[in-house]
């Protein structure tokens, strides 16, 4: 039953236990309506994206987890450009996670609806302009069997077919018709870009209006009926255990149902469930749960990671690279270089750990029963979600209801499902719908944090200050830590990555790995990879220049050299095209004014970086005044292939550049005595409006290459940028993130 | 004529008048609630827990963020700090009473206009602290739009300014 939200009733007792008096009241629970299932619609949907209602309103199912990114509007767009419909006639809907038992064994019957690595433009622009493009076909179809005509006679025009007469047929006309044919087997052809309507054309956000009233849906606002809060204590402690909880005080709380402990997971095994040993508060609301959980009174017991500090990992990590490390590509003969070598520069550079830090915490709303589940929330995995809930409950996974509500960030952090882990376990225990609620200091506190790393870069130049090798040695704790999915991968993956920049531009070439053992769980924070290796190349590509006097610029074009295709084997690839790199960077020091001299106290930087697919190159220029560091101008350009909504891909690029810029200049994670120690934005302040700048510059390389996605693509290269602009501006190099501490201390 | 009811007869409960009970009043959105609960619960979680108004966010529930941000007599508040007990008498407008289905607030149209949201999450509370602060300086400089302290976390800053701007000309009838 869908109910409304602002279905008001008389006097009734409210879920907090308090009377309210008001003509109007609150429904006492809010349970997202249940998600359009247009295959429910025989007569009027055709396949599982498109319905068309008999007013000609065009309903188009967004599969995607909208985290921000902007899919609940660019992926419909993708099918109602085939469809041929006007944008304005489409109304979109989420829709739920689609697996069922088909006949050839499980599936999903709406394709891949994951939200992570910047794929859902690249898988919806095979499927769903296919599924855009069959739905029309039915249409003419109809229209060919109505008008008794050859297909090949018809067109298509703004949710019409068009007779050769130029009578026009609303495609409402024809849908239950059209819904009764079978569709051909093989792929249809699809639109060439000349004829897009919809594809290239800048698309406002689909539910603004929502967002802007307060009417959105996120995973935090759903109510289940009859649902309990849960809260929990999280150990603070690395693998730390639970010693021994008096919950007396905490279970007088006005509201508070039950106190129980939740087992954290064994040390060495994969992070499979909840993520730390805690106690469970089951509470009528969340303020009675938040107040009994300060009450209990708990002590715990150090897990094996006691000693673990940033400190001690950077120690080790400097022990660690005096070794061999694991060989991640070789080129040339680095050594030999070495000896031959005119000049060598090296320089090492030190990442933090960070946090995901999403506006809206981790949270989930579920009931469990004997024979089924639902899940309602914030995801980026709702595969992971279903198998999750699986694994842990025995149902089998047609049985699990899977919606999404928006999320209120990702980034990252919710492609790891150890929240919904967690409301199982706690909703198997407390034996009704449970909602989980994650404090700002649990979510700070208890990451998969982006990986600590140490690079240390070694170039060796001939006479003529050409480079004629590079060492790229990276020491990190590795993403593949107690992950299942990653068991089989290398340790090095998602911290340092064979093709990467300078791969394939240096004769010889020597990168390695070093594994940082480390207690910290650590997961994809977004570009994972490429942000990672970013900072640290592209800062060392600036440090040659300075030391061998040549310009940045011109010293990565000629790295770049003739414009071509290189072997890419890592995410992203097959192909890295030197050529588009080259062009942003291009494009992106004319749009700073690179070459103009700046006597005013002010420094330009720039980078550039590949990142899964897309090319994007950011410029800055900076001034240090009294300490503190001003953003003049920022400039971002893209390359990324079609834009199906550049209004989409500048809120993203846009938003990387921001989030780039605030992780840069403040942002870490810190741990000691083998506990994190950041626990709200007081310690991980996430920049506000002042120190951000006004406006930043965002280009889009007009490309018929395919696309890629965007969310991930304006990040990587803010960082050195950024660096390198400071240094431009200071000469202070730095080499350690976060940058602004690391500034003070150098001026 | 119907019979009198006996006067023996028992009323039934709910035609009985309710009697007077304790509670904090309070004017949200422009209608009247009591609450009879905890006076210590802020009004972040009497809001969303018991009214359901859902629009006004959680993100630190420790004043850090602006999330939360709703007006109270017509100024810009962090619902997660501010105790029911504080309230009694006051006048509370979250962002879902702040304009209607038909009728935008201004500056939810600019927020529109310029397509500031990405997640979303924050920007009831960023609409809310602009309200609030065209409210004081109907025609912002950067200086006083810099104020505006509430946390995104996605980056969408150099919008929301130009989204402030746009409503300020719309609210000074500077731009139709």
């Amino acid at each position: 039953m869908s109910l409304d939200r602002r279905r008001f009733l008389t006097v009734i007792l409210g879920a907090g236990g308090a009377l309210v008096v008001g003509f109007r009241q609150a429904a006492a629970e809010i349970v997202p309506k249940v998600p359009l299932d247009l295959l429910g619609e025989p007569l009027t949907s055709l396949g599982a994206f498109v319905r068309i209602e008999r007013n000609n309103r065009v309903v188009i199912g967004a599969r995607g987890c909208e985290i921000g990114q902007g899919v609940i509007t660019s992926l419909p767009m993708l099918v109602a450009e085939e469809l041929d419909v006007d944008w304005a006639q489409v109304h979109v809907e989420q829709l739920p996670y689609g697996y069922e038992a088909g006949p050839d064994g499980p599936r999903n019957r709406y394709g891949d609806q994951g939200a992570g690595g910047s794929t859902s433009i690249t898988d919806g622009w095979k499927d769903l302009r296919q599924a855009g493009a069959v739905a029309r076909w039915l249409l003419v179809e109809a229209a060919a069997r109505y008008w008794q005509l050859p297909r090949e006679r018809l067109t298509t025009e703004a949710g019409h077919v068009v007779h050769p007469d130029g009578s026009r047929k609303p495609y409402a006309e024809l849908v239950e018709q059209a819904a009764t044919l079978t569709p051909p087997d093989e792929a249809l052809e699809v639109k060439a870009p000349e004829a897009w309507r919809v594809i290239g054309k800048p698309t406002r956000t689909v539910d603004a209006r929502a967002i802007v009233t307060g009417r959105a849906q996120y995973g935090i606002d759903v109510y289940l009926p009859g649902a309990l809060t849960a809260v929990v204590l999280r150990c603070p402690h690395l693998d730390g255990t639970l010693e021994s909880v008096a919950d007396h005080d905490a279970r007088t709380v006005k509201g508070v149902h039950d106190v129980f402990a939740l087992e954290g997971p064994k040390p060495d095994e994969p992070f499979e469930a909840n993520l730390a040993a805690g106690v469970v508060v089951l509470a009528d609301n969340t303020w009675a749960a938040l107040k009994a959980r300060d009450r209990l009174k708990v002590e715990w017991k150090p897990g094996p990671w006691a000693d673990e500090s940033n400190a001690a990992l950077e120690a080790k990590a400097e022990e660690l690279l005096k070794g061999d490390g694991l060989v991640v590509r070789q080129d040339g003969d680095f050594a030999k270089a070495r000896k031959a070598a005119a000049r060598v520069v090296e320089a090492t550079y030190h990442m933090p750990f960070l946090a995901h830090a999403t506006m809206e915490p981790p949270h989930a709303a579920i009931h469990v029963q004997a024979d089924r589940a639902l899940f309602i929330g914030a995801l980026q995995s709702p595969d992971g979600a279903s198998r999750v809930i699986a694994a842990l409950t025995g149902l089998p996974r047609e049985k699990i209801e899977i919606r999404m509500t928006r999320a209120g960030g990702g980034f990252g952090r919710r492609l790891k499902n150890d929240y919904v882990a967690e409301a199982v376990k706690i909703a198997q225990k407390a034996g009704k719908p449970i909602k989980l609620m994650w404090s700002r200091d649990d979510d700070l506190r208890h990451d998969f944090y982006r990986p600590l790393g140490v690079h240390r870069l070694t170039a060796t130049l001939d006479r003529k200050n050409a480079i004629t090798g590079m060492a790229h040695l990276c020491a990190a704790t590795p993403v593949n830590y107690r992950s299942q999915g990653l068991k089989d991968k290398p340790p090095y993956i998602g911290c340092h990555e064979p093709d990467d920049l300078p791969a394939g531009l240096v004769a010889n070439l020597d990168k390695r790995f070093f594994a940082i053992p480390s207690g910290m769980p650590r997961g994809w924070w977004r570009a994972p990879l490429p942000a990672f290796n970013a900072f640290a190349v592209q800062s060392f590509l600036d440090e040659l220049a300075i030391e061998t006097k040549q310009d940045p610029l011109e010293l990565r074009l000629k790295l770049l050299g003739e414009p071509r295709e290189l072997d890419y084997h890592g995410h992203g690839g097959p192909k890295f095209d030197t050529g588009r790199l080259a062009e942003v960077l291009r494009r992106c020091a004319a749009a700073i004014d690179w070459k103009r001299r700046r006597t005013d106290g002010r420094g330009v930087g720039l980078a550039c970086h590949f990142t899964f697919g897309g090319y994007t190159a950011h410029a800055f220029e900076v001034s240090v005044e009294g300490g503190a560091l001003r953003i003049h101008r920022a400039v971002c350009v893209t390359d990324i292939g079609h834009v199906v909504n550049p209004n989409g891909v500048e809120q993203m690029m846009l938003g990387g550049t921001i989030d780039g810029l605030s992780t840069a200049l403040n942002l870490q994670v810190v741990v000691k005595d083998g506990q994190v120690q950041t626990a709200s934005y007081a310690d991980y302040p996430i920049a506000r409006l002042a120190e951000m700048p006004a406006e930043v510059e965002v280009l889009i390389v007009p490309s018929e290459k395919e696309p890629s996605g965007a969310g991930e693509m304006g990040l990587p290269s803010v960082a050195p940028a950024l660096a390198n602009a400071v240094y431009a501006a200071t000469t202070v190099r730095v080499r350690r993130l976060p940058l602004l501490a690391e500034l003070k201390r150098k001026l | 004529m119907p019979n009198p009811l006996p006067l023996t007869h028992d009323v039934p409960d709910e035609l009985k008048p309710e009697p007077l009970r304790p509670g904090i009043e309070l004017t949200i959105n422009g209608e009247t609630f009591k609450h009879g609960g905890e006076p210590d619960m802020p009004l972040l979680w009497y809001l969303r827990d018991v009214l359901r108004l859902t629009g006004t966010k959680y993100g630190c529930g420790v004043g850090q963020c602006g999330a939360c941000t709703v007006l109270i007599d017509g100024k810009a508040q962090r619902a997660c700090l501010t105790p029911m007990s504080s309230l009694a008498g006051h006048h509370v407008t979250t962002i879902e009473g702040l304009g209607g289905e038909e009728a935008l607030h201004a500056v939810q149209q600019a927020w529109i206009d310029e397509d500031v949201p990405q997640c979303g999450y924050c920007q009831a509370g960023q609409i809310m602290a602009t309200v609030d602060l065209l409210q004081r300086k109907p025609k912002p400089d950067e200086a006083d739009i810099a104020q505006l302290a509430n946390l995104c976390r996605c980056g969408t800053y150099p919008r929301l300014r130009r989204a402030v701007h746009r409503a300020a000309e719309l609210l000074t009838g500077g731009r139709k």
